[in-house]
């Protein structure tokens, strides 16, 4: 493509009237949304697959309880990056992919606001990845301090290199801030600005309310972060003395830095999860999404709440009683406009017409490993458990029922929902099923161990641990390679159906949204003639039409 | 509705109400034993709120599950279920009820935290306040009573970490040990120090942890009951031998107490067996090391006592 096609959308749409045809395309500069959004799918989930291979191998350190598998240092290096790899080259841009590519023909636009914004803010995806990636081959290794970096220690430097592990992660960490930053600008400005006429806010598919919210807290929260970041990175590189005790510096600072941004980053993830649910449900249960308004407010809410509950991470720092109950109550409110959530996605299954297809299935596996990490959640925020749990692996067990269970969970069943819609191609429904129960097992069978090794003290990021430990890591790490290798079936499903899957039609579920109006794959510039919306969504039982145009739309596409 | 369907409600609220209290009672079975009168509470409050979270979870997975088996279309059936759209009583119900299960969790642990007062001199007051309203719960149990007279600490006993040794040390009878001991039933108070970066302070046994942050000293309370050894560990990752800063707590009875740190007292000071400081100078270089450098453990500290 050159430039000019990409300045002049007209020419574009007269040349190139057909989707991507070869995979060179996913390798260029484009500005469609869509492509953008596959770039961003395909290069988390190839860092998804390296962060599980770090999982193997800490899981492999923790089968036995000696440090008999790697180095002490390996193994710090190992759980740091996976850590760091698992959220910020996995979750948030494969959640920024899905969002971009449905965000857009959701809403009746023709592209993001900024396009050649999105390209930027995707292209700085692999830069920060590769540079922390290069960790790797330093004469120290990677960082060693955990995700969270928390100085003194990720400013201690046995190298004496000024290029060291912790330096890399720094630069990667505040990159991948600005990149965020530009897409929350950009996702914030394309719902505000570009919906078709009619699309009015309360007819928002809640998908599209999920990813208005979450971006909203990207542009309050990251430039904490980044600021954060930047100021270790002084504090390392330097000899500032911003988080240095030992030079006057405060390292309790810095935790509130990082928790301000990184507690409601849980929300950035979850959130549009809880979107990718409230579009699953309706369609596999064939009724309208209940309490549609509640459901898109509640997601307003949680962004708003998540800003006032930073400090549940340092209720065992030096915080003082009263800020520990402050935040407790703050934290344990943020589960009132979630449980609206919950029972709303039961009422819409309720009396449904349901089809357990794989996106559903892993929609529902996900919805119950959720509500078991939210109660184990309440159970965190009350401040006398956290006390005796805060930094155990009850506390890894929690959020990986969050972070696996819930959000992987989920962005398996948009990939496999929105699939014959990304590709034109159907997958195959057994390997579907396949993986989805070699993922529901594996996840229990992994992550559940992990509550009473908390309880009874094992602590997270050690390399070795007590022998009366032994028993539930041996089952954990079994679940672990388990799902390990429940990726397989995924790989080979997703490779093979675009390939030479059977040809999807353009709405294979029979489901509503403008989305599914357009061809499979949709053309560049989405839609021939925009669309008029006149109804709410989900009208799933109540043969309305979505839009006034549908008609003009349809003769459009079969001239063509 | 039918009174049919009513009584079938009925029977499965009595049947999830008998399912939730009995995993309450499970939970005190999942973790070590209780060690510091914290203990109890944080169990009974861990308790509680298992009892409410079994309920939650049975509920809605139940119906989940319900669904999926009973509410699925046939091979054929491309019908849509009713374009049920909401129900406001309904809304208003199940955000009522969160909201009031959350003031009912938050006071509770509010309670149970105020009973703890951990957090050393600042609450010394509320000890007093507290122990006296909690001293009946304690005794109905049968084991153990905060009273006026155990409820004012022993003397303060100094805790230093450092990467990755623990060292104790008495400064009334001018004792150093890398074991704690403490003496059980008494209110203990500790002043916790680092020397170098965050370290956390962490007895599973007694459901206590308090992060120890450089430049600070922080006072934490808390009061053992049970005699017997347990573990001590670094709860804030601490660097390279972060799982070996591990240390023994005895906890033993006053005269037995004062006995040891009187025997102690005696002892001439010699370098303590420290894993760390072990490790770093045994490393051998095997095929799969990398020989990343790390920070050189502090050399075994010097006490009176070690285990
Ligand atoms: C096969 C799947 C996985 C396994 C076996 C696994 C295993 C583990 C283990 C054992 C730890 C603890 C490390 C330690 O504290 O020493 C850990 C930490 C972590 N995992 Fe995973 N994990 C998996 C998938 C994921 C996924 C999908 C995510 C995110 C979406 C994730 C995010 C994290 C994070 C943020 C940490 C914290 C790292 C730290 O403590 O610094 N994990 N994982
Ligand atoms: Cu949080
Ligand atoms: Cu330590």
């Amino acid at each position: 493509m050159t430039n000019t096609q990409i300045e002049n959308p007209k020419i574009l749409l007269e040349t190139h009237h057909h989707p991507p045809t070869t995979w060179k395309t996913y390798f260029t500069f484009s500005t469609d949304h869509k492509v953008i959004g596959i770039q961003y799918i395909v290069t988390s989930f190839i860092f998804f697959l390296i962060g599980g291979i770090l999982a193997m191998i800490i899981r492999g350190e923790l089968i036995t309880p000696e440090a008999d598998l790697v180095d002490r240092t390996v193994y710090n290096a190992m759980f740091t990056m996976h850590g760091t790899i698992m959220l910020f080259l996995w979750t948030f841009p494969v959640l920024v992919g899905l969002a971009n590519y449905l965000v857009p023909l959701m809403i009746g636009a023709r592209d993001m606001a900024f396009p050649r914004l999105n390209a930027v803010a995707f292209w700085m995806v692999p830069v920060f990845g590769i540079i922390l990636m290069a960790s790797f081959f330093l004469p120290g290794g990677p960082a060693q301090a955990g995700w969270w970096s928390y100085p003194p220690v990720s400013l201690q430097n046995p190298t004496g290199n000024l290029i060291n592990g912790q330096f890399l992660w720094l630069i990667a960490v505040a990159i991948s801030g600005v990149s965020s930053i530009m897409g929350g600008v950009n996702f914030v400005t394309t719902i505000v600005k570009m919906r078709a006429p009619g699309m009015t806010f309360f007819r928002m598919p809640a998908y599209v309310w999920a990813v208005f919210s979450a971006q909203i807290i990207q542009l309050f929260g990251l430039p904490a972060l980044t600021a954060g970041a930047v100021m270790l990175l002084l504090d390392l590189s330097i000899g500032t003395a911003f988080f240095d005790p030992a030079k006057g510096g405060n390292a309790v600072l810095f935790q509130h830095f990082f928790w301000f941004y990184s507690h409601p980053a849980v929300y950035v993830i979850i959130l549009p999860v809880f979107g990718i649910f409230s579009e699953i449900f309706p369609v596999y249960s064939r009724k309208p999404l209940f309490g549609y308004k509640v459901v898109a407010v509640s997601s307003l809410l949680i962004a708003g709440v998540s800003g006032f509950v930073w400090v549940h991470h340092m209720f065992a720092s030096g915080t003082p009683a009263w800020m520990r109950i402050v935040f407790m109550v703050s934290t344990m409110f943020v589960s009132v406009p979630t449980g609206i959530k919950v029972f709303a996605w039961v009422a819409t299954i309720w009396g449904g017409k349901l089809r357990l297809t794989t996106p559903m299935l892993f929609a529902l596996g996900g919805l119950i490993m959720f509500v078991f990490a939210g109660i184990t959640g309440i159970m965190l925020s009350s401040v006398p458990i956290d006390i005796h749990v805060n930094n155990t692996y009850f506390v890894v067990g929690h959020f990986h029922y969050v972070l696996y269970g819930t959000v992987t969970m989920g962005m398996f069943a948009a990939f496999y929902h929105w699939f014959p819609k990304m590709t034109g191609r159907m997958y195959y429904e057994g390997l579907g099923k396949l993986h989805f129960w070699l993922s529901f097992i594996g996840t229990n069978l992994n992550f559940l161990p992990m509550h009473p090794l908390g309880l009874q003290g094992m602590l997270r990021r050690v390399s070795s641990y007590d022998p009366e430990y032994a028993f539930w890591n041996v089952i954990a790490s079994i679940g672990g390679f388990l799902l390990g290798m429940s990726t397989l079936p995924f790989i080979l499903n997703m490779i093979g159906s675009w390939v030479q899957g059977e040809k999807a039609p353009d709405n294979p579920w029979r489901a509503i949204g403008l989305e599914w109006l357009v061809a499979s794959p949709p053309p560049v510039e989405n839609f021939e003639e925009i669309p008029v919306v006149i109804s709410e969504p989900y009208g799933y039982g109540k043969s309305e039409p979505l839009t006034a145009n549908l008609e003009k739309q349809e003769l459009a596409r079969d001239l063509n | 509705m039918k009174i049919q369907n009513i009584l079938i409600l009925i029977g499965c609220a009595i049947a999830l109400t008998a399912a939730s209290l009995w995993m309450g009672e499970q939970a005190y079975s999942w973790f070590p034993p209780q060690a510091a009168a914290e203990s109890k509470l944080i169990d009974e409050l861990f308790s509680f709120l298992v009892t409410l979270g079994t309920f939650i979870f049975l509920g809605v997975t139940g119906t989940v599950i319900y669904s999926i088996i009973f509410h699925r279309a046939g091979k054929y059936d491309t019908s849509d279920g009713p374009p049920i759209e909401g129900n406001v009583t309904l809304e208003v119900v199940w955000t009522t009820i969160p909201i009031l299960l959350v003031l009912w969790i938050a006071t509770y642990s509010y309670n149970i935290y105020a009973e703890m007062a951990i957090q050393g001199p600042m609450e010394a007051m509320h000890i007093h306040k507290m122990a006296s309203a909690h001293a009946a719960t304690m005794e109905e149990k049968g084991t153990f009573s905060i009273t006026a007279s155990n409820s004012i600490p022993v003397e303060k006993i100094e805790v230093l970490a450092k990467q990755w040794a623990w060292v104790f040390r008495y400064p009334n009878q001018n004792v150093t040990s890398t074991e704690l001991h403490l003496p059980a039933n008494r209110r203990v108070s500790l002043a916790l120090q680092s020397a170098d970066v965050l370290h956390g302070f962490y007895i599973p046994a007694f459901r206590l942890k308090q992060d120890i942050i450089p430049k600070q000293t922080i006072d934490f309370e808390f009061t053992p009951i049970r005699p017997g050894k347990y573990r001590l560990r670094d709860s804030q990752f601490s660097g390279t031998y972060f799982a070996a800063m591990q240390a023994d707590v005895v906890v033993e009875s006053t005269a037995d107490y004062d006995q040891w740190l009187k025997l102690a007292a005696t002892h001439k000071p010699v370098p303590a067996n420290n894993q760390a400081a072990n490790e770093y100078t045994q490393k051998i270089k095997g095929a799969f090391t990398t020989g990343y450098p790390t920070v050189i453990p502090a050399p075994p500290p010097l006490v009176n006592f070690s285990s």
